[in-house]
């Protein structure tokens, strides 16, 4: 469980995001829905522990984030970030591998249990026919799965992903978010990414975050659609959204 | 496994080609003398054989095999640092650093001194004043690394850091005497037989302490492969570990620089020849590969440095371009494609 308490987010002196109070239950699938520039990045990473609040606090089953060690974060929060991995003779199961990093011993030498929980990770996301691939030759999809089977390998309970369907056609966009949120269900982890893809968001999603004008408002789709926070966000335009689940 | 089975392959041809170093050399001594004289005895009507294999080529041998190593390894700690396959401790301008340290010693400080009259003393002068240009090159390199977006730019950059230098040197050529300068040209050409048998303990010493720092950061250069946050996020101290590579790749070019002259491209071709041969971005493979690798091709460009067999010697900085271009090129190539 991840809860934000007063959490104000920035760089310098310049808020963002301000006094955010919010929490995460295990075991879920959250959609951050936002403008360019509304502050989803730098939320992202600040959960990430990449950079301090400005203020309050975020705590991981009830410990401050502040204050874990790196070592004690890299085994509580896992990352898929925007930037492209390029690694000439990375293989996928090399990549996967790296997720143990935080597990392994001084040269990283993966011992046989890293490799079951590698492959393991490869088998969930669905990839294990491309484990031998070296990544250079994977498709865009398919390297963001290599990308979210590290994070899973990495077993955290937390995984954050910053624009995952971004740069995917439609086919890859669809598959990438079922199985996040069929993993978010199956391992009880939560699992929190900035999207701008909003239909498939509002569809697949079990929790929106939605920032507009420095808040954040959380909720189903159906209880921003009823609350006419959701209407609010997508426009002007007359939006209906049915619920069919 | 067969990874194991390359490296021990390539350890095999690193005795082999250290005991044909040994072996031949500019100067035509029978074989089968060397061999005596290594078993400890004078060959007759010849005493002066006895102090070129053994004060002459053993160490040169030494040399050639470890600055062969320690080039090969800068350049793939470089090329992992800044996620670039281009760099290299010539290419970023690491050596003109060096180079410039040398010369501040050799032409302003001792301008009477030559390399082969300095004392070990002297000798630490310089490898300090290498060191301490390198060093700041290097550190230059991570703070406009961190500004400039583009691989390609941090390149140029490189360069212009080398005219730059090339061009202070060239001042400092006016105000030196003339055997500063013709000491320092002809350190310029790069030669495996100037560390010598007195100066080769602290080579060696400096040499295998970059070495053995170099393989301590195995597992953070893995990480560093998918960039700064994502090693921070599998728990990677980046701040610590760039100080370290900083260190690391300051010592070893400073090293070799000062005591064997510029030396190009080999640190930027070795690391290509080792993922090419073993075909893996891990560098708990990669590194000894790299390290074995740079030996054996510093080795060959020794032997090959004596080819012509009258006792003069080709030197090494004619040698490595023709060997390391084509592997340069090859890299360009593929990145196109």
């Amino acid at each position: 469980m991840i809860e934000l308490r007063h959490l104000t987010v920035g760089y310098g002196e310049k808020a963002v995001l301000s006094d955010i109070n919010q929490s995460l239950e295990a075991g879920r699938l959250v959609c951050l829905l936002g403008s360019n520039g509304v502050g989803k990045s730098t939320l992202l990473r600040t959960l990430a522990g990449f950079q301090p609040p400005l203020a309050g606090k975020v705590l991981l089953e009830g410990k401050d984030l502040a204050s874990l060690t790196l070592s004690e974060r890299s085994k509580a929060v896992s990352v898929v970030l925007t930037e492209r991995v390029e690694v000439p003779y990375m293989k996928v199961a090399d990549l996967v591998g790296m997720g143990r990093s935080p597990y392994t011993g001084f040269f990283g030498t993966l011992t046989k249990e890293d490799n079951a929980i590698v492959s393991e990770a490869i088998e969930m996301v669905g990839i294990a026919d491309l484990a031998t691939r070296t990544i250079d030759t994977l498709s865009d999809g398919e390297r963001q799965k290599a990308m979210l089977a590290k994070a899973l390998a990495q077993q955290t309970p937390v995984i954050l992903l910053d624009e995952p369907t971004a740069f995917l056609d439609f086919h890859a966009k669809i598959s990438t978010l079922r199985l996040m949120l069929r993993l978010a269900h199956e391992t009880g982890k939560i699992i929190l990414m900035s999207t701008h893809d909003v239909e498939m968001a509002l569809r697949l999603s079990d929790i929106l975050w939605i920032v507009q004008q420095g808040q954040i408002s959380t909720g189903t789709t159906a209880s921003l659609d009823e609350s006419g926070i959701l209407r609010q966000f997508l426009g002007d335009e007359e939006v209906s959204y049915n619920e069919t689940k | 496994m067969k990874d194991k089975y390359k490296l021990k392959l390539l350890a095999v041809a690193m005795v082999l080609l250290s005991i044909a170093n040994v072996l031949w050399g500019s100067l035509d001594i029978p074989v089968k003398d060397v061999w005596q004289i290594l078993c400890g005895k004078e060959i007759d009507g010849h005493p002066a054989w006895s102090i070129i294999v053994l004060q002459g080529r053993i160490p040169q041998m030494l040399t050639a095999l470890f600055t062969g190593t320690a080039l090969g390894t800068c350049g793939l700690l470089l090329q992992t640092a800044f996620r670039n396959p281009l760099a290299g401790p010539s290419i970023l301008g690491i050596d003109a650093g060096a180079n410039l340290g040398v010369a501040i010693v050799l032409l302003l400080l001792s301008g009477t001194a030559t390399i082969g009259s300095l004392t070990i003393g002297g000798h630490l002068l310089v490898v300090t004043a290498a060191m301490i240009g390198a060093l700041a090159i290097m550190a230059l390199l991570m703070l406009l690394s961190r500004l400039l977006r583009s691989q390609v730019m941090l390149l140029i950059t490189g360069v212009i850091i080398s005219y730059v230098t090339s061009s202070i040197i060239q001042l400092l050529n006016y105000s030196a005497t003339e055997q500063g300068v013709h000491s320092f040209v002809i350190w310029g050409m790069g030669n495996f037989a100037s560390v010598g048998i007195e100066r080769l303990p602290v080579f060696l010493v400096l040499s295998a302490i970059g070495l053995l720092l170099a393989l301590l950061l195995i597992k953070p250069l893995d990480a560093l492969l998918l960039g700064d946050r994502y090693a921070e996020n599998l728990g990677i101290r980046i701040g610590r570990v760039r100080q370290m590579l900083l260190l690391v790749t300051g010592l070893l070019t400073a090293t070799t620089t000062a005591f064997c002259g510029p030396i190009a491209f080999i640190g930027l071709a070795v690391p290509h020849l080792a993922r090419l041969s073993l075909g893996t971005a891990w560098h708990k493979t990669l590194m000894p590969a790299t390290m074995l690798i740079g030996a054996n091709l510093a080795l060959v460009c020794n032997l090959l440095s004596t080819l012509p067999r009258d006792g003069s010697i080709i030197p090494i900085s004619v040698i490595t371009p023709l060997i390391g271009a084509p592997v340069v090129l090859h890299v360009i190539l593929k990145q196109k494609s």
